[in-house]
């Protein structure tokens, strides 16, 4: 099939709209391993898009790239959790086997081998992705096996099918996952009570967003249907990125129909009849099964026209792929995303309830939050409110990897100690616990008494537990390069900030920094929190100045005993010109650091 | 016009109209708020950071934020002062910014912010990257060294000229403003030294060619005038132009 006929089928499936192009983008990508210069030409064409928009869409999302990858293009996860699970060492060992060098293709374009960021498989790591297509439980056999396949040019598709096998790995279940509701129980509440009796429900019940940043679900449902329009939109966030999380991957897995139930629930309330699934590239093996339980409820009357028979409810969900972009998990950047363009935050005001999809009014919810909206107004909002904190009702998933016996899912009733899930996940000797991912608190232990809920530690329900043998700079270390890879490079603060601080936590990994670097690292940490324009770049310092804070023995320890110490290592600068002349004798070095 | 709402400025009161943002109002009652990213002729974008002010103890951009009734914008103190410059820095430790070799040295926003807000160094580590210049046109050359990801030529080619010339690539702190033709080339492009997008540039990213120095470096714009006092060299384009027999 040539280019051109590539493009068409993709294109056939939907309109030729500009808003696709990231979604024809990443089919593009996945035929061809790269995105030719002919198709950039031929969507420029057909979308009336200028070619250095399509660039810059390509080049905003680490999965879509200009020149072609290996016929395997390998990614390794690159998060904390996979680094203490030896990834570091695995993905050595296969770039040695098949002779490559990190991130450039084979010459015979085999096989690219490059690290990603998590890819949310923290509780059965290391894990990688081939071809888009996630692998989980790497070590040193696997590795072998995976370069025979390669070398043996064993399509992925051949490759055993244990290699792909993801647990849900469920340790605690509460009311969410272990209610037994039949599907279409919410849909049918919601006929018989009408929208603005299940629309309190929601609203009385209290519930809060479970993506973390906790805003009253029934308030935005409130908000997006009174604003008049045409049309309104439902968009479910499952752009689950934040490293260590991967809660929404085992609702996607077992709960999907939940999830479904839950946005359609909410296009009844707030009047959409569209609606759409964001999920995350990492995520590309639950797409399909995804789409067939779209096309069980189509079937089934539960989504489409007419839904129930209910004469004008009509609704029906798109899912959308994602192609490697953190920031795409804020919601006015996901809404971007949607739209076919870079993932850049929006000014806010206006808000995405009034303003979101195609300047619609739109909701954007968690995975988590529709399944709990649809289990309110299926049981009530009394139901609901029965378990969790007066200011946190309900439970909360929690992603729990890291050091401890009982890596998976854990539900909890808000409120909950963290000492008390440490206990339950079989954690011992602990050093922290990082709550919220990379953007989110280093908790020390003599805070272990503290809370999951929002009134004390929020979280979008990533839980790491460091134990005593770990060095936390490493943690630190690894956010700080995860955030300069993620920043999406609008505003100065985080841009170049961001940067600069990595090179700073950098340098006192090394043992190269004096006093003076950590008093930069604050100031910039804290000009990036108050001045950044968006979630993203205002919590990327979070771990570097909640250590500084509450782990300053770990920077302390590795300080140079002078107050200042240059950015630059004087004989390092001199190797080029050694390099020039031949020489390594003694005096063509300078001594400077030890 | 005014419907009497008001908002104080550093304790001055700066009257508003509904829809405004800070700075419209502020820019408005000929007060200033240093600022690089924006320009009154297009929708505000709010990237640079430098107009953040203090509103109720928070940071906002002034070019975005929503003028209110009643806040106290805090546009002078020691930390709104301080976290300005260190943005500034940040700049021009992230580009190639040498003013002395610089035809746009004093007439350049950049510049003028960082000495209005007495930026002595740039104190921080230089980047030093790799940047070209393109100087493929026959009337403008860009020097991508010295470009500051403002988005001005990029807005004011799509939302003016309609033409569409740049776009930004990449992401992060690999971000780059690119140019839209066949082989990326200035010159290949339907850009035109009359474009609005070649008299938008705040700093001497975009410049036009055949002219060097013509003005006397000390007889430049902010050389005259600090920029609280001239405003937008963007403004001051167009008499330069005319100046010139343009």
């Amino acid at each position: 099939m040539s280019i051109d006929e590539f493009i068409s089928t993709v294109m056939s499936s939907a309109d030729q709209r500009p808003d696709h192009l990231l979604q024809y983008l990443y089919e593009i990508q996945y035929q061809y391993s790269y995105i030719p210069q002919q198709a950039i030409r031929l969507l420029a064409a057909r979308l009336s898009l200028t070619e250095a928009h399509i660039h810059g869409v390509i080049g905003f999302y680490s999965f879509l790239h200009t020149t072609p990858r290996g016929t395997y293009d390998i990614l390794i996860s690159d998060s904390i959790t996979d680094h203490m699970l030896e990834s570091r060492s695995l993905f050595e060992l296969l770039c040695r086997k098949l002779g490559v060098t990190p991130g450039v293709p084979r010459n015979d374009g085999r096989v690219t081998v490059d690290t990603t960021s998590c890819t949310g498989m923290c509780d059965q790591g290391p894990a990688m992705l081939v071809n888009g297509w996630a692998v989980t439980r790497l070590n040193e056999s696997r590795i072998a096996s995976i370069a025979e396949l390669i070398e043996s040019q064993t399509a992925v598709e051949q490759w055993p099918r244990e290699f792909f096998h993801v647990d849900d790995n469920i340790q605690r279940r509460d009311i969410l996952l272990s209610d037994d509701s039949n599907n279409g129980d919410a849909l049918k509440a919601f006929l018989k009570a009408g929208a603005d009796a299940i629309l309190e429900h929601i609203e009385k019940s209290g519930l809060r967003g479970r993506g973390g940043a906790g805003f009253r679900t029934g308030m935005k449902w409130r908000y997006c249907k009174q604003t008049e329009a045409d049309q309104h939109y439902v968009v479910c966030n499952a752009d689950e990125g934040e490293p260590g999380t991967f809660k929404d991957r085992i609702l996607l897995n077992s709960y999907a129909d939940r999830v479904f139930e839950g946005m359609t629930l909410c296009a009844g309330v707030i009047g959409a009849s569209r609606g759409y699934l964001y999920l995350r590239g990492e995520y590309r093996y639950l797409r399909a099964p995804l789409e067939k339980a779209l096309q069980k409820r189509r079937k089934a009357g539960l989504l489409g026209k007419d839904i129930l028979g209910k004469d004008g409810f009509d609704f029906d969900i798109e899912i959308h792929m994602g192609a490697g972009a953190y920031i795409c998990g804020e919601e006015s950047s996901l809404i971007e995303s949607l739209e076919g363009k870079r993932g850049i935050p929006r000014i806010r005001p206006p808000f995405p309830v009034t303003h979101g999809y195609l300047n619609k009014p739109t909701v954007v919810n968690n995975v988590e939050t529709f399944i709990a909206a649809a289990l309110i107004a299926i049981h009530g909002n009394e139901w609901f409110r029965s378990v969790g904190t007066e200011e946190s009702s309900g439970t909360k998933l929690l992603s729990i990897s890291g050091d401890c016996e009982r890596p998976g899912i854990y539900e909890y009733p808000f409120g909950v100690s963290i000492q008390h899930i440490l206990h339950d996940c079989g954690a011992h000797d602990c050093q922290a616990v990082q709550v919220a991912g990379a953007a989110g608190a280093t908790v020390p232990p003599e805070e272990f008494g503290r809370l999951i809920a929002f009134e004390d530690v929020a979280t979008g329900g990533s839980l790491m537990v460091f134990d005593q043998k770990r060095d936390l700079m490493d943690m630190v270390q690894n956010f700080a390069h995860f955030f300069v890879h993620e920043s999406c490079g609008f505003c100065t603060p985080c841009r170049v900030g961001g940067a600069l601080l990595k090179d700073l936590v950098d340098k006192v990994h090394a043992g190269d920094a004096g006093q003076y670097d950590l008093e930069e690292m604050k100031n910039i940490g804290m000009l990036m929190r108050s001045t950044s324009h968006c979630g993203l770049g205002t919590t990327a310092p979070n771990p570097v100045l909640d250590s500084l804070h509450k782990f300053p023995h770990i920077y302390e320890t590795r300080l140079k005993h002078s107050n200042y110490e240059p950015a630059f290592d004087l004989d390092a600068a001199l190797q080029e010109a050694r390099d020039i002349t031949g020489r390594d004798d003694a005096g063509a070095h300078i001594r400077t650091r030890s | 016009m005014n419907n009497g709402k008001t908002f104080k400025l550093d304790g001055k009161t700066i009257t508003f109209e509904d829809g405004d943002t800070i700075m419209d109002a502020v820019l408005r009652a000929g007060e200033y708020i240093p600022h690089l990213c924006h320009n009154p002729e297009f929708t505000p974008h709010g990237s640079c950071r430098v107009c953040i002010v203090g509103v109720n103890g928070r940071q906002v951009s002034a070019c975005t934020a929503p003028a209110a009734e009643n806040i106290e914008v805090d546009n002078t103190s020691e930390q709104i002062m301080n976290q300005r410059r260190a943005l500034l820095q940040m700049l021009f430790v992230e580009g190639n910014h040498v003013c002395p070799g610089c035809e746009k040295s004093g007439a350049c926003q950049l510049q003028a912010v960082a000495y209005y807000s007495n930026m002595l160094s740039p104190h921080f580590t230089h980047f030093f990257p790799r940047r070209s210049v393109d100087a493929s046109h026959p009337d403008t050359a860009i020097d991508f060294n010295r470009c500051i990801l403002c988005e001005l030529c990029v807005r004011a080619s799509r939302d003016f000229d309609h033409k569409n010339v740049f776009a930004i690539d990449g992401r992060g702190i690999n971000s780059r403003l690119v140019v839209n033709s066949p082989s990326g080339k200035l010159g290949d492009s339907a850009f035109t030294a009359t474009d609005k997008a070649a008299h938008v540039c705040p700093v001497g990213a975009i410049l036009p060619k055949h002219r060097g120095y013509e003005q006397p470096i000390g007889d430049r714009l902010y050389d005259r005038q600090p920029i609280s006092v001239v405003g937008d060299v963007a403004a001051h384009e167009q008499d330069e132009d005319e100046s010139h027999g343009r």
